[in-house]
């Protein structure tokens, strides 16, 4: 699941790099010529394939938005009315803002847990490749079988409360999945679990490209530990921060699985996101054109926070 | 400068003492999977077994029907090794003619791979669904290894395509000039020499096919053909609070990713960071 949105940035980035610098080589010698050493029509299976899978589909399914169909039988068109449904419905603004919420509160935890521990590892470490691979071990795991571990843990007779109760606070001990204030921060922190190991790797692979020289000039200027950090090594890997949330972002927006495994959206829609209401509306209760119209929604915001977040963390002054 | 200090080893037991707090729920998920029936509620949660039991693995390795566990990790590698197939043979074509074409469309078709990555899949389930189950896709591994290369080939696209880019024209020449025709050229020169990004399409696209658990669930609904995850979602939906035998089935799903990935660790980390700088 945290792989999906991996090309997004890269996707983003691609095509402007190419606009910019267009001279790469081959690209102005064969300029006009099309393809040397290959046949254009190679391309014609795959492109097809995405096109039925992803845009006769989601346009089929965007068209739906606009009709009361329950997913059988006939429908009529509605225009507006399913997106004005959405923002009367207090379940469906409550996801609205439990998704933003958990997009950006694991990205904000899983980056800067994973920039910490990218930090710790960097360098001298005898250990760094044994610990790094401890480190990234939860990201290769399924979110529904991470979700089942973690759903002992706060579960009442679980070890967290086994080890509140022998610290004795025994008194914090609650139903965590079930408590309409914590389930939402138990999400997070399963989301931010699982999120670590890749921002960690990112980072590392960030940092492995700032010189030692200029970090070493640095601390014989007097440079200390913030200064360093904050003027060395932070601007050498932005491209690292952009991409690791940038995909964070994406990837929590669409968060799914995991919340179906822990909560599913409860207790009382207090962990619900869009795209679990997505499901529920489209899959469980027969509303197929709401569904359509909230998955509409979440592609708009998707979209949004992926083209801004590009914008933000790429506007240096040489780029 | 950077020698190795009081400080580094501070750094660095400071570092094993967080990384075996972050690993703790594997502590729990094999310490709860060994215990008998008897000791789960008897001990304490955080307390390891007392007298260790492997019964609840016979179980889950001997279930049947929609759980069967063991089924499902045949299903699931042929689904996984299919669709990486796939995923191979159109994203290194398609991404190697989109980035070598010059020509208009190819930018267009660019874009059009670069934002199916984007829309979200629910939206389309349902009109895929009714689709899939015209073309008779559904309820088999076929089917699944076409959905599967189809809605991961834009992903596949981009990296082989953002790999080319970075590649220069001179091999095809040479090979040009040696007298090999165009199919010769991308078979016997092109495609080994993309090898790094077979590989990071390949730790992509396996572990989440591996992992998948929503298209499978509906796409194969009802069939004897259960992936992995499915089988073990069917499994627990029988279990209530019975936390040895759900942990010892998500201990069974997780050993061939754990497996691979420990075995290859350098190749999936590479891949994951390698992929995405382009």
């Amino acid at each position: 699941m945290t792989a999906t949105m991996q090309p997004k940035s890269e996707a983003a980035e691609a095509p402007r790099r190419g606009r910019r610098t267009p001279g790469a080589g081959q690209n102005t010698r064969s300029r006009g010529r099309g393809l040397e050493f290959g046949h254009w029509w190679w391309a014609l299976p795959g492109i097809a394939l995405v096109f039925a899978i992803h845009y006769v589909a989601t346009g089929i399914g965007g068209f739906f938005a606009f009709t009361n169909w329950t997913g059988i039988g006939s429908f009529k068109i509605t225009g507006w009315a399913n997106f004005e449904a959405i923002f009367k419905d207090p379940t469906k603004v409550g996801a609205l803002s439990n998704t933003l919420f958990l997009a950006f509160g694991s990205v904000l935890l899983g980056n800067i847990a994973g920039l910490v521990i990218a930090l710790g590892l960097n360098r001298v470490l005898k250990t760094r490749y044994i610990l790094r691979t401890l480190f990234f071990m939860p990201v290769v795991l399924s979110p529904l079988a991470t979700a089942y571990i973690w759903k002992y843990i706060f579960d009442f007779d679980g070890p967290l409360n086994a080890f509140l109760t022998a610290i004795g606070a025994g008194d914090q001990a609650k139903p965590w999945l079930a408590d309409p204030q914590w389930a939402i921060w138990t999400v997070l922190v399963v989301l931010v679990w699982s999120s670590t190991g890749f921002a960690m790797v990112i980072f590392m692979a960030g940092l492995a490209g700032v010189p030692v020289e200029v970090e070493e000039a640095a601390a014989i200027d007097g440079a200390n530990l913030w200064q360093r950090f904050r003027n060395v090594i932070l601007p050498a890997i932005r491209p690292a921060v952009a991409i690791a949330t940038t995909l964070g972002i994406v990837q929590g927006l669409r968060v799914f699985d995991p919340i179906m495994a822990l909560t599913g959206g409860g207790p009382a829609g207090a962990t619900e996101t869009l795209a679990t209401q997505v499901y529920k509306q489209a899959f469980a209760l027969g509303n197929f054109g709401g569904g359509a119209a909230l998955a509409l929604v979440l592609a708009a915001i998707i979209l949004i926070f992926a083209v801004l977040q590009q914008r933000l963390t790429r506007s240096n002054p040489e780029d | 400068m950077f020698r190795y200090t009081k400080l580094t080893l501070l750094r660095e037991v400071g570092l094993w003492a967080l990384a075996l707090l972050f690993l703790a729920p594997f502590y729990f998920l094999v310490t709860t999977a060994l215990k008998p029936d008897t000791e789960l509620f008897t001990t304490s949660a955080l307390a390891p077994p007392t007298s260790p039991d492997f019964s609840n693995f016979v179980d889950v390795l001997t279930a049947t029907g929609n759980s069967n566990v063991v089924m499902g990790l045949v299903n699931s590698l042929i689904i996984t090794a299919g669709s990486i197939v796939g995923l191979i043979a159109l994203g290194s074509i398609t991404g190697y003619v989109i980035s070598r074409s010059t020509r208009r469309w190819s930018k267009g078709a660019y874009y059009l791979f670069l934002i199916a990555i984007i829309l979200p899949g629910q939206l389309g389930a349902v009109p895929l669904y009714m689709g899939a189950r015209a073309l008779g896709l559904t309820g088999s591994a076929w089917g699944l290894i076409v959905l599967y290369t189809g809605m991961l080939l834009p992903l596949s696209i981009f990296l082989y395509a953002n790999f080319f880019r970075g590649l220069g024209t001179d091999y095809e020449e040479a090979a040009t000039i040696d007298g090999a025709s165009k199919s010769q050229i991308f078979s016997k020169v092109v495609f080994p020499m993309m090898a790094p990004a077979t590989g990071t399409v390949t730790i992509f696209a396996g572990l989440i096919v591996w992992n998948d658990f929503f298209t499978s669930l509906i796409f194969l609904g009802g069939s004897a053909n259960q992936t992995l995850p499915v089988a073990m979602y069917y499994y627990i939906g029988s279990l209530v609070s019975q936390w040895n035998s759900i942990f010892a089935i998500v201990i069974v799903s997780m050993i061939p990713i754990l497996a691979l990935f420990l075995f290859a660790q350098k190749r999936f980390i590479q891949g994951f960071s390698g992929g995405l700088k382009g």
